[in-house]
């Protein structure tokens, strides 16, 4: 009965994470990451609606929240790379390394 | 006869007897930590605590004097560290106050004579400072009525000798020589300190009436290892074999230093550790046996380095050597000896003071020089200092009735009566002295001059010949004074106890007339070949027994081939180990971690993208592997 929600879900994620792997722009790879947080909510609620209570509910509720405050910095911080460098390539921010 | 019970006593001179101590410990003091502001006077306040110090003794002495002789050991407490087991105090006794007023005054004498002896020195404030440090110190050690008030002033004199055995540091050989005479007391001191913790795990106590008084309810074996610790501590101090070889380069400090320290006092303090410590010799007689042969045969190795000796100070060094070994030879006999051996320590403080002082005052007149092949003929320039000094000589040969013929022939007599092998033998050493004293007066005052050219000798200034003069009329009337009819064995008997016949005194006793025999040939020996023939100015080659004698006996040779090589080996190994294998341990584990680090930090390259590969490569992994457990 939820299988297939549960299959869209980790299809979802799958996309998800291999956007994150494979593009370069970073507002891709933040979308990328939004996707695949999302799929983790589809994947909370199914289990919420088969279990018949309410625990994964709350938790999509939680990541929902933990996304928007992720998105808030996230996307300033590409911003101001993008205002720095003129470029929103994640593989041109390479500097802090070895 | 037993020595007397000690009786504890406050008030009069005996109750301030701390003060001996404390005065010359604040001229130190004073001088050390006001610095130059107290140059001008330095030496004048140096001076006057030697002199404030012998007063107290002299009237301690007299105090002492108006006891019965069975009273006459009076315990002063002063201070209870750990109450029943600790206390500080001070025994005054005929045999502390003897040394008491033998340090004091010959103290004086030299303190007054260093004032004319250093005047040209910079730092002649300093060498006031540590000379009152030594009177305290030593005054400590003879006037402490526990072993560890004595350890104190026996490290004290210690310091104080180190510190003026390098009172010219800027001379390598005196910094080296300080050094030495400090390592090599070490050794002694060891075996002192380890004496004094097995008397506390034998008798509980370190106070000497509780050890002394109890000393026969020990078993021999112990006493035996107590007196033989003990006597390895004498050694050190009293540069006795085989802990001889500091003494002679201790010559390097300035000559008041040689005279009061290595002469008169400080060296002293063996033989009156043995003395003092007489109840546990006396119950162990293997211990006796080995200080009546360390004595003898420091007696005659301290005389053979005597005779092939060129420099004056080491010549009078050798002769030291010899002479406390006489007087650990009679100490060693046990109650017999100790009137002697303590009666010839004090002759021999005043005329071997008279000496070295007087041997300083010709160094002074001839810029330092102390060679004696470029003396002679000094008789007439310097007739104060030749009179005392022959005075002195005189009374360390032992021409009859001069100091040194009572005190030494009182040591041979007893000894020949214990021992005939010890007694031929002190005889034999005592010959060995008319030669090489004879040979050092025929060099310096006699014979043609062999001057340097810029050297113009004068007499010393009265300053320095009055403690000459006064000293060499201790030297000529002491001995008989102390000696005859056993005035000395009587006033010290109740402190160090007495042989039950008192010993009469025989001036012309075979024993006495072999050694009167034995010193005019060696004089007349020596005036062949040193006063009547021509010296030459450089040492002829000489057998290899002079140079056996030259060389010290090869006891550095010796100390240098069994401690100090092995030790710089090990020093090495020590040094090669800690470098190769500690440093390398450590090092090569840094290195390592280094290394490795190094490698693995290529690893953050600055790409998310492949930040983000090996995190999501991580969860498969924790995925597969929960999968492949979970299933289990």
């Amino acid at each position: 009965m939820t299988t297939h929600y549960l299959v869209l879900s980790a299809l979802l994620f799958a996309i998800g994470g291999v956007g994150v792997l494979v593009r370069r722009n970073a507002i891709v790879v933040f979308m990328c990451v939004e996707l695949m947080l999302n799929a983790c909510n589809l994947a909370f609620v199914t289990f919420a609606r088969q279990n018949g209570n309410l625990d994964g509910q709350v938790i999509a509720f939680f990541v929902m929240i933990v996304a928007a405050a992720e998105v808030v910095i996230g996307l300033a911080i590409i911003v101001t790379i993008f205002r720095t460098r003129r470029s929103a390539s994640v593989d041109d921010v390479s500097l802090l390394k070895y | 006869m037993e020595p007397a019970e000690i009786i504890q006593h406050s008030g009069g001179a005996i109750g301030a007897a701390w003060l001996m101590i404390a005065l010359p410990l604040v001229g130190a003091a004073v001088l050390l930590l006001g610095g130059r502001r107290t140059d001008k006077f330095g030496h004048l306040l140096g001076v006057l605590m030697a002199v404030a110090s012998f007063v107290v003794a002299a009237l301690s002495f007299v105090q002492l004097l108006g006891f019965a002789p069975g009273e006459r050991r009076r315990g002063i407490e002063l201070y209870e560290f750990i109450p029943g087991l600790a206390k500080m105090g001070l025994l005054v006794d005929p045999l502390s106050i003897s040394f008491c007023l033998l340090i004091t005054f010959v103290g004086s004498l030299i303190h007054v004579y260093s004032i004319g002896y250093m005047a040209h020195d910079p730092n002649r404030r300093r060498f006031f400072a540590y000379l009152n440090l030594f009177v305290a110190a030593m005054l400590l050690l003879v006037l402490a009525d526990n072993y560890v008030a004595l350890f104190v002033g026996w490290e004290g004199v210690g310091l104080a000798s180190y510190l003026l055995i390098g009172f010219w540091q800027h001379k390598p050989s005196a910094a080296t020589a300080a050094k030495k005479a400090f390592i090599v007391n070490r050794v002694g001191d060891f075996g002192l300190l380890i004496g004094i913790f097995t008397i506390f795990a034998t008798f509980h106590t370190l106070a000497f009436d509780g050890v002394l008084a109890n000393a026969d309810k020990a078993s021999s074996g112990t006493l035996t290892a107590i007196g033989l610790l003990l006597l390895v501590g004498a050694c050190g101090k009293s540069a006795q074999l085989p802990l001889q070889s500091w003494l002679l380069d201790a010559m390097e400090g300035p000559t008041p230093v040689s005279a009061l320290i290595h002469a008169a006092t400080m060296v002293t303090a063996g033989v009156y550790l043995i003395v003092r410590s007489g109840p546990i010799f006396q119950g162990a007689e293997t211990a006796q046996i080995v200080v009546t042969i360390v004595g003898v045969a420091t007696l005659l190795a301290g005389a053979i380095i005597g005779t092939a000796k060129d420099d004056i100070k080491k010549a009078l060094a050798g002769s030291t050597m010899s002479q406390i070994g006489y007087m650990v030879l009679a100490a060693g006999i046990g109650k017999a000896g100790y009137a002697f051996a303590i009666a010839h320590l004090i002759t021999h403080g005043f005329f071997k003071a008279d000496m070295f002082l007087g041997a300083g005052s010709v160094m002074h007149a001839m810029n330092d020089e102390v060679n004696m092949r470029k003396y002679g003929a000094l008789r007439k320039v310097m007739p104060v200092t030749f009179v005392t000094f022959l005075i002195g000589y005189l009374a360390i040969i032992g021409f009859p009735l001069l100091s040194g013929y009572f005190t030494k022939d009182g040591i041979i007599e007893t000894v020949m009566e214990h021992n005939a092998v010890l007694g031929w033998l002190a005889v034999l050493g005592a010959g060995i002295t008319g030669f090489y004293m004879s040979r050092l007066v025929f060099m310096t005052f006699f014979g043609a001059k062999r001057w340097e050219p810029t050297a113009h000798p004068h007499e010393s200034p009265a300053v320095m010949t009055w403690p000459l003069i006064i000293l060499s009329i201790g030297a000529i009337g002491l001995g008989a004074f102390l000696v005859l009819g056993n005035r000395f064995m009587t006033f010290l008997a109740p402190a160090v106890g007495a042989p039950e016949e008192m010993p009469a005194f025989h001036p012309f006793s075979p024993t006495g007339l072999a050694t009167l025999a034995l010193v005019a040939a060696g004089a007349v020996f020596a005036w062949l070949k040193y006063g009547r023939a021509e010296v030459p100015a450089l040492a002829p080659r000489g057998s290899f027994l002079t140079t056996f004698a030259r060389r010290d006996l090869y006891g550095d040779a010796l100390n240098e081939a069994l401690f100090m090589r092995p030790g710089q080996w090990l020093t090495r190994l020590a040094v090669f180990f800690d470098n190769r294998g500690v440093d390398g341990l450590v090092n090569g584990l840094a290195a390592g971690i280094g290394g490795t680090s190094g490698r693995l930090r290529r690893v953050q390259t600055g790409f998310v993208r492949s930040y983000a590969l090996s995190i999501f490569l991580g969860a498969a992994l924790l995925a597969g592997a929960w999968l492949v457990v979970g299933n289990l």
